[in-house]
């Protein structure tokens, strides 16, 4: 789950993280009250979870409070990649001497954290690592000792960090990974930490992902989550406890494992067909989450048929086949539907939908190739 | 022989009276697995499973009671982690966890801490493991598998069914099918299995079955290039995959352009190993 700007830095505000003074506005007058409070120049910054907010023209800077509604209004009407800005953040001006990039992520290949820094700061760290990758100074931290002193301080030294900052570095890289653990954070990041012309540090901008699976450890940052970066579809689809994305494609496909289900989608891909999402029933689904699987799938316009693709295990077929006849029998549908049934009482379901005018098959691949055909208009039901 | 888990095997259930650790144990116990053990935290004394097996409140008395030599988690994921520690203490030196939805930054705590012990853990979020004919550890349908000389390891659970099915179905048998799990960090890697799978003498082919997210596929092929004599086929789930979305998998994200399905297929063909088109190749790549 990502968390907006403002959200990432009120949390590093209270690990001791200086960052500039500022509110959040939902509207271009409230932004003019935070400009008049803070009577200096100000930043409006679009809130919205993508990257490329400056170029898009989300972030701009203004001189003075009416300035600063002006431009609030424009940037409360943008769509930045498909996202409505609902909130603009109005930030003091800073005065910047040299930015610095500063962050914390996990490690997948190490299993550990890792804290980075660059002096090449401000700009995306992906880029500064595919092209100069000895810029960014890494330290991966014991998860079991935590962060220790010593570590910050061959931070500050591996990216020439001049001393007289050092105490304070320490303070924000303590505060920072402290901040990514008790959030149970998969990135916590401060790009850029900035020397400003008065000669202080401070993070001017800041970034969190953090752990779905921690989510439940935390009430408070999963009240946080922002709608607007999912489909409906992925909203109603957690509900019911499936994993679900949508995709362009026309086939709409109903799998149970993650694996099997991006398989399915890489095999209809395989044989010419284009999937219209990705869904993941989950182990051990029952008829109502099956059927509600069906119902979402069968939301999106686009789709031409549906591939059904269960491999039972600690899933039944036939509670999967008994879902399908319920939801059928709620919704009227000419969207056909090619049945694979393979595993724990697979000729139970495979009688069950008997009678359903499905297309049945066997293999994975003869499931594929029909599921294209119809699709297609190809094969007829 | 085979790796890890055998007849000789006697398996300890953490979370033996839930609904899933209730129901995954009949099945074990069907499969034949000698299950001596199962530990609910206060509902020690109990007898389950017709007065057939003994119900301790922790690893440790369970342990000393029946001499278990391995445990398999069933309990939910606000209680795994825990469940992982004190078996580590117990001594237990292989330790499966199938529960799902672990958090990460707990289980890189964890596998600090196990790499310091030298336990070894099998997932979390994995179907845990199948050696046919004597022992399945877990939730691997015992029927889909016949005893034989292919060794499997794999970041899935429904898409190993359908390998497994599928050499099955050609006659092909497996010597011990491993999934590994589909967290971002786990226990034992593709490597720790490959390594075990070139020196057991019943193993004389393996299949790898990974996925996008991380890059342990990579780190894969290179120890296969320089490390083994058996042959290897491959399947890399999720080319179809968008990025920046993680596929149901924690693990399964193609983040910052890496962790692709392209360059894992790249890495594992300039390493030798052929890689299938669909998971029903697999069986014809040998």
């Amino acid at each position: 789950m990502k968390l907006h700007e403002y959200q990432s830095k009120q949390i590093f505000a209270r690990y001791g993280i200086p960052i500039p003074k500022g509110k959040v506005a939902a509207t271009a007058s409230e932004a003019r009250v935070i400009a008049d409070e803070l009577g200096s120049r100000v930043v409006i910054k679009s809130q919205v979870l993508v990257g490329g907010r400056g170029k898009a023209g989300g972030i701009r800077l203004a001189k003075n409070s009416s300035e600063a509604e002006d431009l609030a209004a424009q940037i409360l009407t943008m769509e930045i990649k498909g996202l409505p800005v609902r909130k603009v953040l109005v930030d003091e001006a800073a005065n910047i001497e040299h930015e610095i990039y500063f962050g914390i992520t996990n490690d997948r290949a190490a299993r550990k954290p890792v804290m980075m820094a660059s002096a090449a700061g401000g700009v995306e760290i992906e880029e500064v690592a595919r092209l100069t990758p000895e810029k960014i100074f890494k330290v991966h931290i014991d998860p079991l000792l935590g962060l220790r002193d010593y570590q910050t301080r061959d931070i500050a030294a591996g990216i020439d960090l001049p001393r007289e900052h050092w105490k304070t570095f320490g303070t924000i890289a303590r505060g920072l990974w402290q901040a990514y653990v008790d959030c149970d954070a998969t990135l916590a990041e401060i790009n850029p930490l900035v020397i400003t012309a008065d000669n202080r540090l401070l993070a001017v901008d800041g970034k969190m992902l953090l752990d779905d699976n921690a989510l439940f450890l935390h009430p408070d940052l999963s009240e946080m989550r922002d709608l607007d970066v999912e489909a409906d579809s992925e909203i109603e689809a957690r509900k019911y406890g499936l994993s679900f994305i949508k995709l362009d494609g026309n086939i709409g496909c109903m799998v149970n494992g993650a694996g099997l289900a991006m398989t399915t989608m890489d095999i209809i891909k395989l044989f010419g067909g284009e999937p219209a999402n990705f869904l993941d029933i989950g182990g051990g689904a029952s008829s109502d989450k099956v059927a509600a699987a069906l119902r979402i799938i069968l939301a999106d316009p686009n789709v031409k048929a549906i591939l059904l693709n269960v491999f039972g295990g600690i899933t039944r077929c036939d509670e999967v086949a008994r879902g399908i006849l319920d939801a059928l029998s709620e919704i009227n549908t000419k969207v056909p539907m090619v049945v694979r049934l393979v595993g724990t009482n697979a000729d139970e379901g495979r009688e069950i939908l008997a009678n359903a005018n499905m297309i049945t098959a066997v293999t994975l691949v003869d499931a594929a190739k029909k599921a294209v055909a119809v699709a297609n208009g190809e094969l007829v039901q | 022989m085979s790796i890890l888990i055998d007849h000789r095997t006697r398996l300890l259930v953490q979370g033996i009276t839930g609904k899933e650790g209730e129901f995954h144990t009949q099945a074990m116990l069907d499969y034949g697995t000698n299950v001596v053990a199962g530990v609910t935290p206060g509902k020690g004394g109990e007898w389950v499973f017709n007065g057939k097996i003994p119900v301790f409140d922790s690893v440790k008395l369970a342990v000393e009671a029946t001499g278990a030599n391995a445990s398999v988690i069933f309990v939910p994921a606000r209680f795994a982690v825990d469940a992982i520690f004190e078996a580590a203490d117990a001594g237990l030196p292989l330790i499966v966890c199938i529960t799902e939805g672990v958090p990460v930054q707990a289980m890189m705590r964890v596998r600090s801490y196990l790499d310091q012990k030298g336990t070894r853990l099998v997932g979390p979020n994995c179907p845990g493991l199948l050696t046919p004919g004597q022992c399945k550890v877990g939730i691997i349908p015992g029927d889909i598998a016949i005893p034989g000389n292919v060794g499997v390891v794999s970041r899935s659970g429904t898409l190993t069914y359908e390998v497994l099915y599928a050499l099955k179905l050609l006659g092909m048998g497996v010597s011990t099918c491993v999934g590994i799990g589909g967290d971002p960090i786990n226990g034992t890697s593709f490597l720790d299995t490959l390594a075990l799978f070139e020196k057991d003498p019943q193993t004389e082919k393996v299949v790898l079955i990974g996925e996008i997210g991380g890059s342990d596929e990579e780190k894969a092929a290179d120890y296969i290039a320089q490390n083994m004599s058996k042959p290897v086929a491959a399947f890399i789930a999720g080319q179809s995959a968008p990025p920046g979305k993680r596929m149901g998998h924690a693990g399964a994200i193609v983040e910052g352009g890496s962790g692709l399905a392209a360059d894992k297929i790249k890495a594992l063909e300039s390493a030798g190993v052929k890689v299938a088109k669909h998971p029903e190749e697999i069986p014809t790549l040998f």
